[in-house]
Formats: structure tokens, C-alpha cells, sequence
């Protein structure tokens, strides 16, 4: 029994019944030999006690309706749906006074109610596509290799089975993907290579606000796409390609997403 | 959002009494708890995801009422013990047990605001020292001196008349 000197944290530590056993056993057979001090630690664990005992009730309360945490959760998505549709209602208005020269895009977006919904999916495909297809580094953050540690990942944060959809007949590679960030919560992006430096992506992420909505396109620039929802998932396929091109694909990657 | 909801809403009765004896003012405390449970909604997706929730929430609530006592403190508020309303604090179960919660809490109530929250959160949330070091963002060892200079203004505060009439008969069996 080697005796490691017995400290004042180990007092504490005993009041808080923090100790290991063979250490608890240590500072008991102190306590019994030193009664003053065995005193002071009684003195210590009784004003624990009494501590305990008169704040207890504070917890026993009924939770004031205030603090009710489902209903804040509600009032706060409620005030930013509310805050964004403002915003967007601003931002329209600001482009109709500029006459309208931001081009049809932006006025094409903002006039979509509500917000979050498919233009805003097109709008977030467009985005990342332009950010990750043009990069050389690191395109993806998960490799075709780790297709399905990929896929359960992406299942996992959007909280519904995804698949990643085989674009082989139509002559693009998988090339793997990575979680992007949108207002409305995780989305996944899938990345596909012809192999002759053309690159397409598809982004889906959940829908709270248009689940099922019809294809239809949309550009901006040189990057094209399509979008539509189904049963809560909104799907975005974009690429540099000309509407004629994509619209095949599109309908590909659907017909896969439905598991037909 | 469901983890968030499953994770946090059992800890918000151990936050009230945390805000309430930390501010001894009950509207204050719960005012305090609902601007806790709001930030901690809004800043959910930004916490370390191998972190424990119950030391990340009561980081939150613990800042906010350090924020709230220091800004009571310059505008030269201060409650005093006689005013506080007792009630608020402390409920006393039984009339036996009255005076002796009531001394307590009184107590607890003139400790300095560092060495209140350390004895809250070891002795009556039952964090780890750990835990209580990483809420107030100081090393273990302030964590452990708050403590022991918490509990042992207390016991000088209380007087445990019983102990002390006792305490010669055992130096004397010595």
C-alpha cells in the first residue's frame, strides 16, 4: 500500500464521492484517525446535503411555457422563413427600381415564393457547382472509391436514404461528392467527369417548402441545370452544357432516384 | 433538431436552478434560461460534435449570467439580502427543514459569485471537476480552490452549532 499523502482535493473529492474505490478507502481510514478533520468533512458533506435538498425544488417546478424548447425552436424557424421572405421581398424591389438590369436570373429567383423552395435549390446547385467543379485540388471530399461511405454519410445528415446515380450510360464518371451547406439544412453534391474535362453535378438536399415540384430549367452564365422534388427531396442536376444536353441526363438521373 | 430536443430538454429544470441561485431572482433567472435555450438552438450545428451537451449548455447559460451580474454590478443594482425574495429561491419541503435551507441559501447567497458557481455546479449539478473547469474556462486547480474556500466560508457562515458543541469530546477522546 504505497501512502500517497492525503490532500485537501482528496477531501473534497471524497465529500463529492469523486474518488476511485482504493482511494476512497485511503481517505476513510484517514478520516478515522484524524477527527477534527473527519469534523470539517462531515461539516462539508451536510451543507452538500442541505444545498441539494433546498435547491431540489427549484427543479421539480413545472416548466414555465416560456421555455418550452419545441415551441422556440418553432417561433425561430417561423421568424427566419419570415425574415427571408422580407429579405427577398427587399432584394426584389431593389432590382425592380435598378430597371431590372441584373438580368433575368436574379428577378427570376426572387420572385419565386416562397423561399428555400426549387429556385433556391437551382440557385445553391449553380453556386456549388461553380465553386467545387472548377476546383483542381480537390473536387471532392470523398472519392468514387468510398461511394457508399459517401452515401450513408450523406443519408445520415439529410436524415433520408440518398443514392448516388450512375451516369455511365450517358458518359459521365462518378466521381464522388461531399456535403455542401445550404439555409435549409446539409445537401449532398455527387460530382461526374466525362473524362474529356467536362464535369456535371448533381446537389439534393431536403425540401421543406415545394416537396414535389415538376422539372424545370434554369441557368445563369454557362452553367445550366434542372430541378425538380419528389416526395421531400429536391433534386438539381447542372453543368456547362447546353439545356438540349442536360435534359436526357436529367431525366436519367430521375428515373434513378425513383428506382425505376 | 430531434437529438437536439432529446438531449436538451430534460437538462432545463438543472438550468433554472442554476440561473435562479446563481441571480437569486427568479424572473431574471428564467428570462436568462429562455436567451440560453435560444442561442443554444441557433449555434447547434457549430458545437464540437464529441462534446457533452450538458457542459456545452451550461458554458452558455453560465456566460450569459456572468454578463447579466456584471451589468447589474455597474449600473450599482444590487439586491440586497433582505430585499431578495426568499421565496424565489428556495422552497422548503418541510417546516422542520425551514430555517436550515433558509440559512443555507442565504449563505450560498453572500459567497462571491466565482466560488457560488463552483459549489452549484459540483455539489448540486453534479458535474465533474472537469466539467465545472471547462463551464467557467479555468484550470482544475481554481476549480478546486473556489471549492475548498466556498465550502469552508460556508461552514464558518452556518455555524453547525451541533458540531461544534461536539467537537471537544472528540479532541478530548483523542
Amino acid at each position: 500500500m504505497s501512502s500517497r499523502p492525503i490532500s485537501e482535493d482528496d477531501l473534497h473529492a471524497f465529500v463529492d464521492q469523486a474518488l476511485d474505490p482504493a482511494r476512497r478507502t485511503e481517505v476513510a481510514e484517514y478520516l478515522k484517525s484524524h477527527p477534527d478533520v473527519a469534523g470539517r468533512v462531515e461539516d462539508y458533506r451536510r451543507q452538500r446535503e442541505s444545498l441539494r435538498a433546498a435547491l431540489a425544488p427549484i427543479a421539480e417546478e413545472p416548466v414555465p411555457s416560456r421555455l418550452d424548447l419545441r415551441r422556440l425552436i418553432e417561433a425561430r424557424r417561423a421568424s427566419r422563413v419570415g425574415w427571408r421572405a422580407a429579405a427577398v421581398a427587399a432584394a426584389a424591389a431593389i432590382v425592380l427600381l435598378c430597371g431590372g438590369a441584373a438580368g433575368g436570373w436574379m428577378l427570376h429567383d426572387l420572385s419565386q415564393p416562397p423561399a428555400g423552395g426549387i429556385a433556391a435549390l437551382a440557385s445553391q446547385a449553380t453556386e456549388s457547382f461553380e465553386v467545387y467543379a472548377s476546383d483542381h485540388v480537390r473536387p471532392v471530399e470523398l472519392r468514387a472509391e468510398d461511394r457508399t461511405l459517401l452515401v450513408d454519410w450523406a443519408s445520415q445528415r439529410l436524415g433520408r436514404a440518398v443514392t448516388a446515380p450512375d451516369l455511365s450510360r450517358s458518359g459521365y464518371r462518378f466521381m464522388g461528392g461531399r456535403l455542401v451547406a445550404t439555409p435549409q439544412g446539409p445537401a449532398v453534391l455527387f460530382m461526374y467527369d466525362d473524362d474529356r474535362g467536362t464535369r456535371l453535378a448533381v446537389l439534393s438536399r431536403r425540401m421543406a417548402v415545394d416537396q414535389d415540384a415538376p422539372m424545370r430549367p434554369h441557368s445563369r452564365g454557362s452553367t445550366a441545370g434542372f430541378a425538380w422534388a419528389e416526395n421531400g427531396i429536391g433534386y438539381s442536376l447542372v453543368g456547362p452544357l447546353p439545356a438540349e444536353a442536360l435534359h436526357p441526363i436529367a431525366n436519367e438521373v430521375r428515373r434513378q432516384e425513383r428506382g425505376i | 433538431m430531434t437529438t437536439m430536443t432529446s438531449l436538451i430538454e430534460p437538462l432545463i429544470p438543472a438550468l433554472r436552478r442554476y440561473a435562479r441561485a446563481l441571480l437569486r431572482d427568479s424572473s431574471a433567472a428564467d428570462d436568462l434560461v429562455q436567451d440560453c435555450l435560444e442561442r443554444a438552438i441557433g449555434r447547434w450545428h457549430q458545437r464540437r460534435q464529441d462534446g457533452d451537451a450538458r457542459t456545452w449548455i451550461f458554458t452558455i447559460l453560465h456566460n450569459l449570467a456572468i454578463n447579466r451580474l456584471r451589468q447589474a454590478q455597474r449600473r450599482g443594482r444590487h439586491v440586497a439580502i433582505e430585499d431578495a425574495d426568499e421565496d424565489s429561491v428556495s422552497h422548503p419541503p418541510a417546516q422542520e427543514d425551514r430555517i436550515r435551507h433558509h440559512d443555507v441559501v442565504q449563505a450560498l447567497a453572500d459567497l462571491p459569485e466565482d466560488q457560488r458557481a463552483v459549489l452549484l455546479l459540483v455539489a448540486v449539478e453534479d458535474l465533474s471537476y472537469a466539467e465545472a473547469a471547462d463551464v467557467l474556462d479555468v484550470p482544475i486547480g481554481t476549480v478546486m480552490s473556489r471549492l475548498a474556500r466556498g465550502r469552508e466560508r460556508l461552514r464558518r457562515a452556518l455555524g453547525e452549532p451541533d458540531r461544534i458543541a461536539k467537537a471537544p469530546n472528540l479532541r478530548r477522546i483523542k
